[in-house]
């Protein structure tokens, strides 16, 4: 682990392109974008697409706002297999925490669950107002979504701004990386679905073919789960990995504060 | 007079200001910020495409699957995030290396 940059071998950081390559690129860019802009006005304007087929049964998914019934149940597949993209993203992050490091808390050791700098009273006082209002806008968004714009998607980046807020005012800590409850409230949601996929199938339906009185209080049952599983995961997403007691020296000298290109 | 050109163009020009950070810069942090600026234009085109007919309102299959589309867009940047926090720990560089022109010398 030892590595200066000098040491690194002999790979060469790939250069910046120059001013010509640049202007170069920005040609074909533009041009790029001239000729998408130009498909995208062709397109029919009374074209309905899809639309005339979801509301026509629209009736049969159990929920009234159609978003809701193309999510769960029209194309339940798709929202299926996001929700174990979602856990998978977790995993393979989760799977990049250095050697020796895995199953603490997030984060560097000297100011583990503290935000950077010490714990800022004004954020302090905003987050106190603020986290109950988007658990509670979280919980609106999640019962509207069965009729109108709101959903488990929605409500669950809701959840998750919450506890990144909380935890860079540094009022909660981050739960260590091996610790149970994170993982099985990040696994909940991916297991509601399938289990509500699989619920119809000794009846002699489809995997994800909905019993037809039940499709309603299913999907708002697998939203509810979702909202959760999604909070979390994308919460445990940014507290990131645990970080090593002592991370090598800085290795470019002073400390830059313009990000190089 | 829709909104649905001004929409679809905001995201066309979008795509083409990522493609060129995507090209045109080398530290990690603009290509991943290059790759989602690309994605946030590709939704907001696709968002304006369905809703262009203001007589039938919004198609939901496409809003649908951009909502799946952003789901998928979060994961992926933060497992690039900490890919190149890993790159950055091993190499003291935010780059990538050179491709190397003789493999195998």
């Amino acid at each position: 682990m030892a590595a200066n940059p000098e040491a690194a071998g002999p790979t060469r950081p790939e250069p910046a392109p120059g001013p010509a390559a640049r202007a170069g690129l920005a040609v074909a860019c533009l041009a790029l974008a001239a000729g998408l802009g130009r498909v995208v006005l062709d397109l029919p304007a009374d074209a309905a697409g899809l639309a005339p087929v979801v509301s026509g049964r629209l009736a049969e998914s159990g929920v009234d706002n159609p978003v809701t019934a193309v999510l769960l149940n029209f194309r339940g597949y798709d929202t299926l297999l996001e929700t174990g993209v979602l856990l998978l993203a977790l995993i393979a992050v989760w799977s990049l925490t250095p050697a020796g490091c895995w199953g603490g808390v997030p984060g560097p050791p000297a100011r583990r669950g503290e935000p950077p700098g010490g714990p800022d009273p004004v954020l302090r006082g905003f987050v106190r107002w603020l986290a109950p209002v988007a658990v509670l806008v979280a919980v609106y968004l999640l019962a509207v979504g069965t009729h109108q714009p709101g959903g488990a998607f929605q409500a669950g980046t809701v959840l998750a701004a919450a506890a990144v807020l909380l935890l860079l005012a540094g009022m909660a800590r981050p739960p260590a990386t091996a610790s149970l409850w994170p993982r099985l409230v990040a696994v909940a949601g991916f297991l509601a679905f399938v289990a509500a996929a699989l619920a119809g199938m000794p009846g002699g339906r489809e995997f994800l073919e909905y019993p037809l009185g039940l499709a309603g209080t299913l999907i708002e049952l697998v939203e509810t789960v979702l909202t959760l599983a999604i909070g979390a995961t994308l919460a445990l997403l940014v507290a990131g990995v645990p970080e090593p007691p002592a991370a090598k020296p800085p290795p470019t000298g002073p400390i830059k504060t313009e990000l190089p290109r | 007079m829709t909104p649905f050109p001004l929409y679809a163009l905001a995201g066309v020009a979008l795509v083409a200001i990522g493609l060129h950070g995507l090209f045109a810069c080398v530290h990690l942090l603009r290509r991943i910020l290059a790759v989602n600026i690309i994605g946030g234009g590709v939704f907001l085109v696709f968002g304006a495409v369905a809703a262009r007919d203001p007589a039938s309102g919004p198609d939901p299959v496409p809003h649908a699957m951009v909502i799946t589309g952003i789901v998928v867009a979060v994961s992926a940047t933060a497992f690039a995030l900490v890919l190149a926090w890993r790159i950055h720990r091993a190499t003291g560089r935010s780059t990538l290396a050179e491709d190397d022109p003789s493999p195998g010398a």
